[in-house]
């Protein structure tokens, strides 16, 4: 029974980065009509947010100290981080802490990535076919993803938690079971709690603000609105922005859970595809649910008692459950008629 | 635009495609491509693309789950060349009814959906394919290591014509000429040059006009009585066989067949050949396939002493400058030159490749362009 | 070599003429029939291939390679200090190249895929003139790469690859390897676990999902069930999983006292940082401290999985901070060249081509059979592993095996690992028939 919950943990934990990314991609979809493969490639930039900002923080003074050689035979280098030379305590607390500091970079920057990217290539691709819309972005993509290989390398960088959040938190005698027998890591259920509050403000302000409810006007009709004088273009320059810190902050949160490497937007792209679609193209409450839907069927599939009689059943369970819901469903969870069916 | 008309342009098409193919050692040479390896790989993956081509080209279904046809045709040519014989064409004709079979069952369940729903659909499909062929099914397809020949295979077939190999691991052969470099090759573009005939009748056939039919408008069509679905299951199918045939002519050359084959970013890679080179055109997924071959092989392999000897007319300063700017383009990082490549073509030529040559051909030869029968298509309206 | 009628050649003569190879001439001289064996060198330089991943999760480890084989290079062409080669038991490379010939170099990228690196590996063959392929980063690549080189008729140094298969059941005569498997990484590492965790113990392995990790949950289970613990759970996890928090949840509470994380590279980077994040670590189970085994370290990677790596068991083919007299003149002479120390890759690369350059200049001959002969039960000194023999029967290196620690303190960014205990040869060796397979004769390509 522990173990179904705990499951039931990792489901929501990997639900949650599923649906933000789905999320932001759905919305692309909704809003611009444009299928965007280089939303994996924003998850990535996210991440390296991140690895920049520790990477500032943790700029240093390089001194070379002559006693001492390396196995080389040059000179040790000697790293003092200029922060915490200024700061002291409170510098080494905001290196410790420079993952989530990293969201009030991140914001920012990844709203001028996505503006950029929409003012810059996408709205030309506004009205072309999908295919060419594909090619394009996929370019983008592998572009974006190499620049970040010639900077930071293949190999995965480390980026850990703050050292509040790496400890475990027992649930086990708060829900009814032994205690210690339910412990799950702080950190993932900061992460789920983060996306709830994402995913919360995204729906927020599409709901309450005037700007939201003509961009849901422009996502139902998109002519209609434009022939009401309103300038929707504008508006989904920054609905593509939206999207892009959505994306962006999903991948700055996972990077204590996966080290990132300029790889991880391609491995999350055909995932994010399939959570997308399942949940009903455009729909942003499909999204949502069939995020945490796959990540917690996933989640079961991996038990030994399921594999057990299925084997290699975790492998294909995502797709499984996409095939079976498409089949029984056509628009998906909560799709609408019409939209990208053509 | 008569009918003739349109015959011997098509007649004239197939003789220079021909010609262009089976000089294809010296055309390429040149450009460093003239090797026998590569050489094959044009061939053998312009026959896939070509396919894909048949589906997507014609019909706008666009499948993102083709490597799994391709993969099943290896497998089942190697496990010929195990079981039954080293001859070629038994091993392709397996090959390509295995990929026929897969596609039928495939196309069967995602024909039922339409635009990115059928999309994902193969995808999922595919990808299934792959996982179960990387782990689970190793038994079979000897997983990630590929599967293989081994001397102790039976061959039945040509043992019970008495053909034995001695100690060493057999090629496939055809009367005697092993599958492997130039005579490889020579196969492959025999079988190319009638693929590219198929095509050509497919595109030219009422079933042709009928699959365009479908692509334009499938409401319509549906409206007048016409169930489509059995036009676009048959495009489905035969795209999947020329995936199995590319994927045993993969085999024949080199009896290996690994798993990656089947996983997304080849069915990605067919999808960006078609469109690179122009989807909807007669020629242009074989020039998408050869460019992106061309790169994956040859702009891999530039290293910096390679640069250094390129620019090596410059003056030293200028010579190390060039070389450290180009060298961000090939070797490890040829990947971004493709990605760019990507992004120029698809912004400046909307038609992808194709639509540059005829640009080109109209800009040289006013006079009888405008009824090219291979004109690239003007960019539809969102599908 | 076929018991056919005719020969291969003459068939090949016969059809060009009757017109299939419609451009006989030029095309047919560039296979060079008038040589003894494949791609025979004639000029004054012999070209070799390196063939690593340059995309993908393991590009570092490539460039890696890549570094060393440059280096490997100008020592054996007589440029640089001569790193290894001064320390090396066999005198016979005088730096001016390999029987009077300079090597120079063609590169290439295998993507970790096995059809692309063997597409590169023919490139360099049919293209460049290669007269032998080198390099890579994983098993599967190595056994597909290894096969086409025998079928070829050149030889195949390999790079680094620990699946048993390599040397094992999918040997081959043209095929050679240095670094070591998982067969000695279970031998070498149970008596070190038995030291520090005793003999009563339940381990639980998460292994990846392709043959490696099977090859290597197979080894750790037979050693460490020779020692009397016992074996909870072998679950298998998909290649590239990512997150691997449904596989460790399980782990938990199933009673098991140590975690074998049977993952290489990204997944064993993600998986130990995961399984670290869940509190493995410090955990107690039935009074004991739980522990983490990672069989095979790399510390390239390893320096992805950051602090997490601290106090890890594992166990890798060499490590730059050992103290023999090659290992210090090979950490010189790379650091001095690149700013940083070699990593086990890099040294393995590094040694295949040195080694590899010897035989030839001891045979006299770039022949692939010559060369091989020259190889086979070769014992060596002075390359970093102490000595050494290139076994006759299967073509692998029997070595000391280095069992090493997650460092506690580390001084820089590259001090991950400490060594803990180098394990003699004598107790990894095996019998060649344990694994299965079979070389067949060399194929010198003619």
């Amino acid at each position: 029974m522990d173990q179904i919950f705990l499951q039931v943990l990792n489901g929501l934990d990997k639900g949650g980065a599923y649906a933000l990314i789905a999320l932001g991609l759905t919305i692309i979809f909704g809003t611009l009509g444009v299928v965007n493969f280089a939303h994996g490639a924003l998850f990535m930039l996210g991440a390296f947010c991140a690895v920049t900002v520790k990477a500032l923080l943790e700029t240093s003074k390089v001194t070379t100290d002559p006693t001492q050689l390396t196995a080389w035979g040059t000179p040790v280098e000697v790293r003092t981080p200029y922060i915490e030379a200024w700061l002291g305590d409170f510098g080494t607390l905001l290196v410790d802490f420079s993952v989530p500091a990293s969201i009030i970079i991140a914001i920012p920057v990844m709203l001028l990535i996505g503006v950029a990217m929409e003012r810059g290539l996408i709205r030309f691709f506004y009205k072309r076919p999908h295919a060419e819309q594909i090619l394009v972005t996929f370019g983008l993509a592998i572009v974006l993803q190499e620049i970040v290989k010639s900077q930071f390398g293949a190999n995965p960088i480390p980026q850990p938690a703050p050292d509040a959040a790496k400890g475990m938190v027992d649930f086990g005698a708060f829900i009814g079971f032994q205690a210690g027998s339910v412990v799950y890591p702080a950190w993932r259920l900061i992460y789920f709690l983060f996306s709830l509050m994402v995913i919360g403000a995204v729906f927020a302000f599409l709901q309450f603000t005037t700007f939201g409810m003509v961009v849901r006007a422009g996502m139902a009709d998109r002519e209609t609105v434009g022939l009401l004088g309103i300038d929707i273009d504008r508006r989904f320059t920054i609905v593509f922005g939206i999207a892009a810190v959505v994306a962006g902050l999903a991948g700055v949160m996972y990077t204590p859970i996966l080290s990132p490497d300029y790889h991880m937007g391609m491995d999350f792209l055909v995932l994010s595809f399939v959570v997308v679609v399942v949940g009903g193209m455009g729909s942003l409450p499909g999204a949502v649910v069939a995020g945490f839907l796959l990540g917690i069927v996933q989640s079961f599939a991996s038990m030994n008692e399921v594999k057990a009689i299925l084997p290699g059943i975790d492998q294909i369970i995502i797709y499984l459950i996409a095939v079976v819901i498409l089949l029984a469903r056509p628009r998906g969870l909560m799709g609408r008629k019409g939209v990208m069916e053509a | 635009m008569g009918n003739t008309d349109t015959k011997r342009k098509d007649l004239i098409l197939l003789a220079g495609f021909s010609a262009v193919v089976l000089l294809a050692p010296f055309i390429f040479g040149p450009v460093g491509a003239g090797y026998p390896d590569l050489l094959q790989k044009f061939a053998i993956f312009g026959i896939f693309a070509m396919g894909f081509n048949i589906l997507f080209g014609l019909t706008g279904y666009l499948s993102f789950g083709h490597a799994a046809f391709l993969g099943v045709g290896s497998y089942a040519a190697v496990w010929t060349f195990k079981l039954l014989t080293m001859n070629p064409f038994v091993a392709l004709s397996l090959a390509v009814l295995i990929g026929g079979l897969f596609a039928l069952a495939i196309g069967f369940v995602c024909l039922r959906r339409s635009g990115i729903y059928f999309s994902i659909l193969t995808l999922a499909l595919a990808q299934m394919s792959y996982n179960l062929a990387y782990s689970v099914l190793t038994p079979i397809t000897n997983g990630e290591t590929g599967l293989q020949l081994a001397q102790s295979d039976p061959r039945s077939l040509d043992a019970m014509f008495g053909i034995d190999y001695g100690a060493v691991l057999p090629s496939s052969h055809l009367f005697g000429i092993d599958m492997t470099g130039y005579p490889g090759f020579y196969f492959c573009a025999v079988m190319f040059i009638a693929c590219f005939y198929l095509s050509m009748r497919i595109f030219r056939s009422p079933f042709g006009m009928m699959l365009r039919a479908v692509k334009s408008n499938q409401n319509r069509m549906n409206y007048t009585g016409l169930n489509s679905r059995p036009y676009t299951l048959t495009a489905f199918v035969i795209s999947g066989m020329y995936a199995g045939l590319a994927g045993g002519l993969l085999a024949v050359t080199d009896p290996l067949a690994g798993a990656e084959r089947m996983q997304w970013t080849a069915s990605g890679e067919v999808v960006l050949m078609t469109i690179l080179g122009g989807a909807g055109t007669l020629l242009g997924p074989v020039i998408g396939a050869g460019v992106i071959k061309y790169f994956e092989n040859i702009f891999s392999a530039f290293n910096e002493g390679f640069l250094l000897d390129v620019f090596d007319f410059l003056p030293e300063v200028i010579q190390h400058a060039a070389v450290s700017v180009s060298s961000l383009f090939v070797g490890e990082g040829w990947h971004l030159t493709l990605g760019a490549l990507f992004m120029v073509i698809v912004i400046f030529l909307p038609g992808g490749l194709m639509e540059g040559i005829n640009r080109l051909y109209r800009k040289f030869r006013p006079k009888g362009g405008s009824s090219d029968p291979d004109a690239a298509p003007a960019p539809a309206p969102a599908e | 070599m076929r018991k056919y009628d005719f020969t291969r050649r003459s068939l090949l003569k016969g059809t060009a003429l009757a017109g299939v190879g419609l451009a006989a001439p030029t095309i047919l001289t560039s296979k060079s029939w008038a040589a003894n064996y494949l791609n025979e060198p004639t000029g004054s330089t012999v070209t070799f291939g390196f063939n690593v991943p340059q995309t993908g999760a393991y590009a570092d480890e490539g460039a890696d390679e890549l570094r060393a084989y440059e280096l490997a290079v100008e020592h054996i062409n007589g440029e640089g200090d001569g790193g290894m080669l001064n320390t090396f038991s066999s005198k016979e490379l005088k730096g001016n190249g390999i029987n009077g010939k300079k090597v120079v170099f063609v590169t290439g990228d295998t993507q970790t895929k096995s059809d692309a690196a063997r597409a590169s590996a023919k490139r360099m063959v049919e293209k460049d003139g290669a007269i032998m392929i080198t390099g890579g980063s994983s098993s599967g690549v190595a056994v597909a790469v290894q096969s086409y080189c025998q079928d070829a008729g050149v030889i195949f140094m390999a790079g680094l690859t620990h699946s048993n298969d390599t040397t094992g059941k999918d040997k081959r005569a043209n095929g050679f390897r240095h670094f070591f498997n998982t067969e000695m990484s279970g031998a070498a590492l149970a008596p070190v676990l038995e030291r520090n965790f005793g003999k009563d113990r339940v381990a639980y392995h998460l292994t990846a999902d392709y043959n490696w990790g099977w090859s290597q949950e197979g080894s750790i289970k037979k050693y460490t069930e020779k020692l009397g613990w016992q074996t909870a759970s072998a679950v298998r996890t998909p290649l590239g999983s990512g997150d691997f928090s449904q596989y460790i949840t399980p782990v938990l509470n199933s009673g098991a006292d140590v975690l074998v994380l049977n993952h290489y590279g990204r997944d064993m980077v993600n998986s130990l940082t995961q399984s670290v994040q869940f509190g493995l670590r410090d955990k107690q189970v039935n009074g004991k401290e739980f522990a983490i085994v990672v069989p095979l370290y790399s510390r390239l990677m390893a320096q992805g999985a950051g602090e997490n790596v601290k106090g890890i068991y594992g166990s890798t083919n060499w490590h730059w901070s050992l103290q023999d007299e090659g290992s210090k003149a090979f950490v010189k002479s790379f650091g001095q060249k690149y700013g940083f120390p070699p990593s086990q890759a890099a040294h393995t690369c590094y040694v295949q081509a040195i080694l590899y350059a010897d035989a030839a200049q001891r045979a006299g001959t770039f022949r692939p059979s010559g060369v091989g002969a020259a190889l086979e039960g070769f014992e060596f000194d002075g390359m970093g592993n102490g000595p050494t023999e290139y076994r006759a029967d299967d073509h692998q290196c029997f070595k000391d095996v280095l069992v090493v620690k997650g460092k506690e303190n580390p001084t820089s960014q590259f001090d991950v690992l400490e060594v803990v205990e180098i394990t003699p040869r004598a107790q990894v060796e095996y019998p060649a028939s344990l694994l299965g397979g079979e070389l067949g004769p060399y194929n010198d390509g003619v």
